[in-house]
């Protein structure tokens, strides 16, 4: 699996796509922090960014790369290399490359402006830590889906529509299930209901940081408990973790018995 | 000149003869005087007690006559869980440079360290209250000075534990350089006015940092509350002003920096509020004037709920509040002018240094939050930025009228000194 | 060398083998002819782990293939269509098989040359023409000298000096004393090398054995003709 995912990783490394990948965070973290200078207000707006661009981003280019390699995928069937390497290999490279785009070039302009120096330090690198999982959580969704579907127009329709529902569509089920429940204690439900979408989970460990005094004003038991202590930065953690194992052990299934 | 020398001796011996009157009474362990007790005992109107170093195992010392008690080099007063240790019950006294523990707790009873009855021109200073119930409890009196004290109890919850320095029915009274942590609300004022409260520290109090009932003509400036189970709450009073005070980090619940409730005529000017859950929480209040204060990454800077008539919000700074405005009610005949709002996006085309795009403070989702609290778990979603929008561009739910004509494009600058 | 029992495959509705029992001998070069869809890729799928069958087993080299992937060590595969990841340079490609593979073959630079491929061994997979990616594809696929060699339509793209030279090197790899399993509708290729033909038709055997056994059993005088009456009679 290390020498597909080496190859993956390479492959990718070298295309143009991660240049411009790299080079648009690069460039995001410059106009950020050197034409703003305002740190805060620049973790804000990455925030912004990782929770809805990076999903999107990881989405799309799971997606065309399972599709694009499929010649290649079929000569790497053929050798003495077990099936779910090739895959997990192939998805570890994509996710990797990706995450490291993200990571180096948001990283080096906060380097270069003085970061370690200042103490947003720990909230930005908690963002690359939440934006390197959410491109490893939906890189693997969309190999699955690629697996899944053979149609590359329905495969790629299907992960938009994922990436749609669980960055916009989720939440506004989510807030109208909550306005319509108002009068029953929604505090699991809710928590419950933000454990099991990752932008979401993602949102809400970037607002630990950002926002817990507004977090802390609410009076139930349970968001004190989560929010007020590091159990809910644990928690979130932990989902998140299993958010990318999931579809990981799933690829893995589907890639056993599939046809190629 | 010789007329000079006369005067000179004159006042000279007049000097002394007042020397003479007011004896000075030394206490210690090896002393002729053992005890306080016995010093106030043998005293006269005027007279000075100075207590040495040591510890002095003595409570419900009654001060009954103008004196001036002087620890030196800081001796204890161990009240040994008997009671209330010291109380001053005569006018023109002064209690300077001791260390007082262990006050008797009693649920009947509030037992203080030091307790004024009615009394006026007292000076309390330089006191170290440990092991306490309430602090230092002032009832009836006037002029008074409490100056320096420092104050640390161990509070838990508010059902069990005192104020550090609680007045009632007093009267021009300064409470100056005290540092107060750990009890229930560092500082209470009940029926009480014209008190100048300033550049004291009030931190990690069960309940506020500092506390107005029905107290009229107050002024508290330079002080900082912090960490408190809320900063400051003034209620039902009126004419307080509030100037150049720093509300930090009042986090919880029902936690807030500055809670108004049923005040009128207030001004809060250049004060700072740093990362409370609340910055001001306001109820059925009248012509409170806010101005050139700071809200910085606040959960909200300001929620108000209602009943409020004729609020000023001026020139103030709005940063990085996960809410800037929430309220509930009806708002009435409010204005809100030349803030900086740093989630504002128009832009300044005639760079006179004032968007010209009004900004709405009151953004969709706060209307929402007030509706169904949980889903703050919501905040900073896109469905939400999608929403709030929405109505940014057409308002519906929140009201037209709420609106800043004049927000100012850069963070303004303000004297912090 | 490859024993096959009662092999059965669907594509949701579509039956595409129907119980196929092939046995195929050490040595020789077998080809595996067929209108299309009658299952020829399906099978060599099979063969190589790539199609799960729904039942019935393979064994290749008294190895069961079945959740097994060592097997495929003895095998050299060419894939139908090449397409390669477009930005490696033809040298990486070779190494990276070779690496994939943990070999240490050194046949490449002979077949290299054999095809010319020098000049493009420092060019992107990308900028290369059809038939000059096909030769890259036969160099990878002959290079490791396994013991069955597996060729799904050798032939496309290639130009006639390649053609020739791709038979020369068929030839020689049966003088070796390989197995060799042959895709092509290219008959006039078909005729010149395979030994043996196995006839696939709407996943059934239609016939299994040597030309000369097929043109006797059509009483045609070759075999484009043999095939041609085979699928006349079958859809007539």
């Amino acid at each position: 699996m290390l020498k597909i995912l080496k190859y993956s990783f390479y492959d990718l490394m070298r295309s143009r796509w991660s240049y411009v990948y790299f080079l648009f965070y690069l460039l995001l973290g410059v106009v950020l922090l050197f034409l703003n200078n305002d740190l805060s207000k620049a973790v804000i707006t990455l925030m912004n960014v990782i929770i809805i661009l990076v999903p999107l981003i990881g989405t799309i280019f799971g997606i065309m790369y399972h599709y694009d390699s499929r010649e290649f995928t079929e000569l790497l069937l053929a050798q003495p290399i077990k099936r779910s390497s090739i895959f997990l290999g192939q998805y570890f490279g994509v996710a990797t490359s990706l995450s490291m785009s993200l990571i180096i070039g948001l990283g080096l302009p906060f380097v270069f402006y003085g970061l370690f120096n200042s103490n947003a330090i720990w909230d930005f690198s908690l963002l690359l830590i939440t934006g390197a999982f959410l491109t490893f959580i939906f890189t693997a969704l969309a190999f699955m889906i690629g697996l899944l579907n053979e149609n590359k127009i329905k495969g790629f329709g299907y992960a938009i529509l994922l990436w749609l529902f669980m960055a916009v569509i989720y939440d506004g089920i989510f807030l109208m299930s909550i306005l319509y429940f108002s009068d029953y204690p929604l505090d699991n439900f809710s928590l419950i209901a933000i454990l099991t979408n990752p932008i979401d989970l993602s949102r809400v460990l970037i607002l630990l940081k950002l926002d817990i005094s507004a977090l802390l004003g609410y009076t139930g038991a349970v968001f004190q408990r989560f929010f007020g202590t590091n159990f809910g930065l644990i928690l979130s953690f932990k989902m998140l973790v299993l958010w990318v194992l999931i579809p990981t052990v799933l690829i893995w299934r589907i890639s056993k018995k599939k046809d190629f | 000149m010789k007329k000079l020398t006369y005067i000179f001796i004159l006042g000279f011996l007049i000097l002394s003869v007042q020397y003479s009157w007011a004896n000075t009474i030394t206490v210690c362990g090896s002393c002729e005087t053992k005890s306080i007790k016995a010093a106030i005992a043998i005293a006269e109107e005027g007279d000075t007690i100075l207590v040495k170093p040591g510890v002095y195992k003595e409570s419900g010392i009654k001060v009954d006559k103008g004196l001036t008690i002087i620890g030196e080099g800081l001796p204890t007063i161990d009240g040994q869980d008997k009671g209330e240790i010291v109380t001053i019950g005569a006018d023109n006294v002064t209690l300077d440079g001791f260390k007082i523990i262990n006050v008797g707790s009693s649920y009947t009873t509030d037992y203080a360290s030091v307790r004024v009855v009615t009394s006026k021109n007292f000076v309390i200073q330089n006191l170290v209250l440990e092991k306490l119930f309430f602090g230092i409890y002032v009832q009836r009196s006037q002029h008074g000075k409490i100056l320096n004290n420092k104050v640390t109890g161990e509070a838990v919850s508010e059902f069990n534990s005192g104020n550090a320095i609680h007045l009632w029915h007093s009267k021009n009274i300064e409470i100056t350089g005290n540092d107060v942590r750990h009890v229930r609300d560092g500082i209470y004022l009940e029926f009480s006015d014209f008190i100048i409260i300033r550049s004291n520290i009030s931190k990690y109090n069960v309940r506020y940092g500092l506390h107005f009932m029905f107290s009229n003509d107050d002024l508290y400036e330079y002080n900082t509350f912090e960490g408190n189970g809320a900063g400051v709450a003034v209620m039902f009073s009126k004419r307080i002003d509030m100037h150049h005070n720093q509300f930090r980090k009042n986090w919880g619940t029902a936690s807030y920096g500055l809670l108004l409730k049923e005040i009128s005529d207030a001004k809060i000017t250049n004060n700072v509020f740093f990362e409370n859950t609340v910055g001001i929480t306001s109820e059925v209040c009248n012509r409170i004037e806010y101005k050139n204060n700071d809200f910085i990454s606040n959960g909200w800077a300001m929620n108000m709920k209602g009943g409020s008539y004729a609020t000023k919000v001026i020139n103030n700074n709005f940063i990085h509040n996960s809410f800037d405005i929430s309220y509930l009610g009806r708002m009435n005949d409010n204005k809100f002018d030349g803030n900086y709002w740093s989630t504002y996006t128009g832009y300044d085309l005639d760079k006179n240094g004032i968007g010209d795009v009004p900004y709405r403070p009151v953004k969709l989702f706060s209307y929402i939050v007030n509706k169904a609290p949980e889903s703050i778990i919501l905040l900073r979603s896109l469905f939400i930025d999608i929403i709030d929008f929405s109505e940014k561009v057409s308002p519906v739910f929140t009201p037209d009228d709420l609106i800043d004509e004049n927000p100012k494009i850069k963070r303004i600058e303000h004297d912090r000194n | 060398m490859i024993e096959i029992n009662d092999l059965h495959k669907k594509f949701g509705k579509n039956e595409v083998l129907k119980g196929i029992n092939l046995s195929i001998n050490e040595g020789g070069i077998f080809s595996i002819l067929g209108p299309n869809g009658s299952g020829k890729t399906t099978l060599i799928k099979c063969m190589l782990g790539m199609v799960i069958p729904d039942s019935g087993n393979i064994t290749i080299r008294d190895e069961v293939i079945k959740n097994n992937y060592k097997y495929r060590n003895k095998i050299d595969y060419l894939p139908q269509i090449a397409r390669f990841p477009g930005n490696l340079k033809v040298k990486e490609i070779i190494a990276m098989i070779k690496d994939l593979r943990a070999s240490k073959t050194e046949k490449e630079i002979e077949l290299i040359e054999l095809f010319k491929l020098e000049p493009f061994l420092n060019k992107r997979l990308d900028n290369l023409s059809g038939g000059t990616k096909q030769k890259v594809n036969l160099v990878l696929t002959f290079m490791f000298d396994s013991p069955l060699i597996i060729l799904d339509e050798p032939t496309s793209g290639l130009d006639p000096i390649s053609h020739l030279r791709l038979k020369n090197l068929i030839f020689s790899e049966k003088e070796k004393g390989k197995t060799i399993l042959v895709t092509s509708h290219i008959l006039s290729f078909v005729e010149d090398i395979a030994d043996k033909i196995v006839f696939l038709l709407e996943g059934e055997i239609y016939f299994n054995g040597t030309i000369s056994q097929l043109k006797t059993k059509t009483e045609q005088p070759d075999l484009e003709h043999a095939i041609a009456s085979i699928l006349s009679a079958s859809y007539a």
